[in-house]
């Protein structure tokens, strides 16, 4: 069902607006310390301060747009290289269905641990700084790009095979020509998914041993006390997850 | 003889049981000749289409085409599909080209190549649609011009119009006759409706279920282009009939 994009906008302006009043009615109402759970104002405030000014008291005094930057480019590299290995390696085992059968057990056994938990060998095999941010959005984005790209190539319309074969393509030109482009709108969706867990891992990944990044500025905003500049981040992540979330859907519609 | 079936056998798995798909059947085919295999469904009708086409191998006895024996599909020997077969993210041109890929074949004589087919089923203008675009009799004879644009030798047709209407099946059929007999083809065509096989047939294939077998041959002696409604059609469909066990015999008591 599509709702229209006025009824959209108005819909989630009233909200956002519900939401404000109440934070704000909480805050005067209640008589918490400022620290605990600062105001819209505050919250506001801070913004401005971090995007103008940075963090007063941080280690690393750069303002919020480079932070926003750097983390991107970091969920570029570590995303971008976990789509284009996942849905290599996910077609050919797709397509080789009795070598995957062999890899399946270990996939499925390095797949529950979470990337957190790889983080200290992280560190220790590529030391401190974009490295840990990187692998662990690579490691976020790649189990399910590879899960769901082989589901994509294993459901495809028997009846391609067939003609592909009828055809005479090779196996190269069948996986170039048929089996990738008849699993692409699967492997899409899937990307898209794994595009919001992957940036929810970009925070957890810079928050070990990063020194700039979205992820490194909540740790430093801890570390200064700063509440209101810390939810000023989060916020600051969350709309730039849901950026990207309706970037990706606009690619999908322009390229399906 | 130029198709030769040698006493093939064809059995699946079921559970703990073997289904006989096909048992001992012969069947030699001339160069040119329109045969129909025409049964229920489980006669084996589409199992021994496959046999015929290499997409599968015979538990027992062979299958020769000229002088070599099919072990696997070749682009000499094209199957048309009941559910068309057609790449949903090509252009109808682009699907059409798709049997001279695989040929040495620059980009400038692959377009004409395939427009000139398009123009023997009709559907030039349409060229740049998308399959889901068109109808389900267009789609099918986007398929047929796939097929012909890679100028096979023998032509496979597992219930190619099964999916369509009654009336546009009929138009198909008068299609399938002026293209492809034009050619000189020998077309194998899989059927149920033993008004198609009669109308388009050099000889009918009768088959039966149970084990799947050759019930016996019915030569359809009738220049083309027949009448669906004349004295001879209805003397050779009423021979089918009586072979498939469908005339039901009324037992008239004389007196005298």
């Amino acid at each position: 069902m599509r709702i229209k994009l006025g009824k959209k906008v108005w819909c989630t302006a009233v909200s956002l607006l519900v939401l404000l009043a109440v934070w704000e009615a909480a805050v005067l109402i209640g008589s918490f310390p400022e620290v605990l759970f600062p105001s819209p104002i505050s919250v506001w405030n801070a913004f401005w301060q971090l995007w103008t000014d940075g963090l007063p008291g941080s280690s690393s005094r750069v303002v919020l747009g480079v932070h926003i930057l750097v983390s991107l480019k970091r969920f570029a590299a570590g995303y971008v290289g976990s789509v284009v290995t996942a849905v290599a390696a996910g077609l050919l085992l797709g397509w080789f269905f009795r070598v995957f059968s062999y890899i399946n057990p270990i996939v499925q056994l390095v797949r529950p641990i979470a990337p957190v938990a790889w983080m200290p060998f992280i560190v220790l095999w590529f030391g401190i700084g974009d490295a840990p941010a990187v692998a662990i959005i690579f490691l976020a984005g790649f189990f399910p790009g590879l899960l769901s790209t082989v589901a994509a190539v294993e459901h495809m319309e028997p009846v391609y095979r067939k003609v592909a074969r009828n055809f005479g393509l090779s196996q190269a030109q069948t996986l170039y020509k048929v089996v990738f482009p008849a699993a692409f709108p699967q492997i899409m969706n899937s990307l898209r998914l794994a595009l919001g867990t992957a940036w929810i891992f970009l925070v957890s990944g810079e928050m070990v041993g990063a020194q700039s990044g979205l992820g490194f500025l909540i740790m430093d905003a801890k570390n200064c006390l700063r509440s209101d500049a810390l939810l000023a981040t989060m916020i600051t992540i969350g709309v730039i997850g849901l950026l990207l979330d309706w970037g990706i859907r606009r690619l999908e519609k322009f390229v399906l | 003889m130029y198709i030769c079936v040698e006493d093939v056998s064809v059995n699946y798995q079921q559970g703990g049981s073997t289904f006989e798909a096909l048992k001992n059947v012969s069947l030699s085919i001339e160069r040119g000749e329109f045969i129909c295999l025409l049964g229920p469904s489980g006669c084996g009708k589409s199992t021994l289409l496959n046999l015929l086409a290499g997409f599968e191998k015979p538990a027992r006895g062979r299958v020769f085409i000229g002088e070599r024996q099919v072990t696997a599909p070749s682009p000499k020997y094209l199957t048309i599909f009941q559910n068309y077969g057609l790449f949903p993210w090509r252009s109808v041109l682009h699907n059409v080209e798709l049997g001279l890929e695989a040929k040495k074949m620059n980009r400038k004589e692959r377009r004409q190549q395939a427009l000139k087919y398009l123009d023997m089923v009709g559907l030039v203008q349409a060229k740049d649609k998308k399959p889901c675009q068109l109808s389900g009799g267009m789609q099918q004879r986007v398929a047929i011009a796939r097929a012909l644009a890679a100028e096979p030798e023998i032509l496979f047709m597992d219930e190619p119009f099964g999916a369509l209407d009654a009336i546009t099946r009929m138009k198909l059929q008068d299609d399938i006759l002026r293209i492809c007999k034009d050619g000189g083809k020998t077309i194998v065509f899989v059927t149920h409706d033993i008004e198609e096989a009669v109308f388009l047939a050099d000889r009918i294939v009768v088959m039966e279920a149970n084990p799947g077998s050759v019930q016996g041959i019915v030569k359809v002696e009738m220049p083309h282009e027949r009448d669906r409604t004349s004295d001879d059609f209805i003397v050779i469909r009423d021979k089918v009939f009586a072979m498939m066990h469908l005339k039901k015999e009324k037992e008239v008591e004389y007196y005298i």
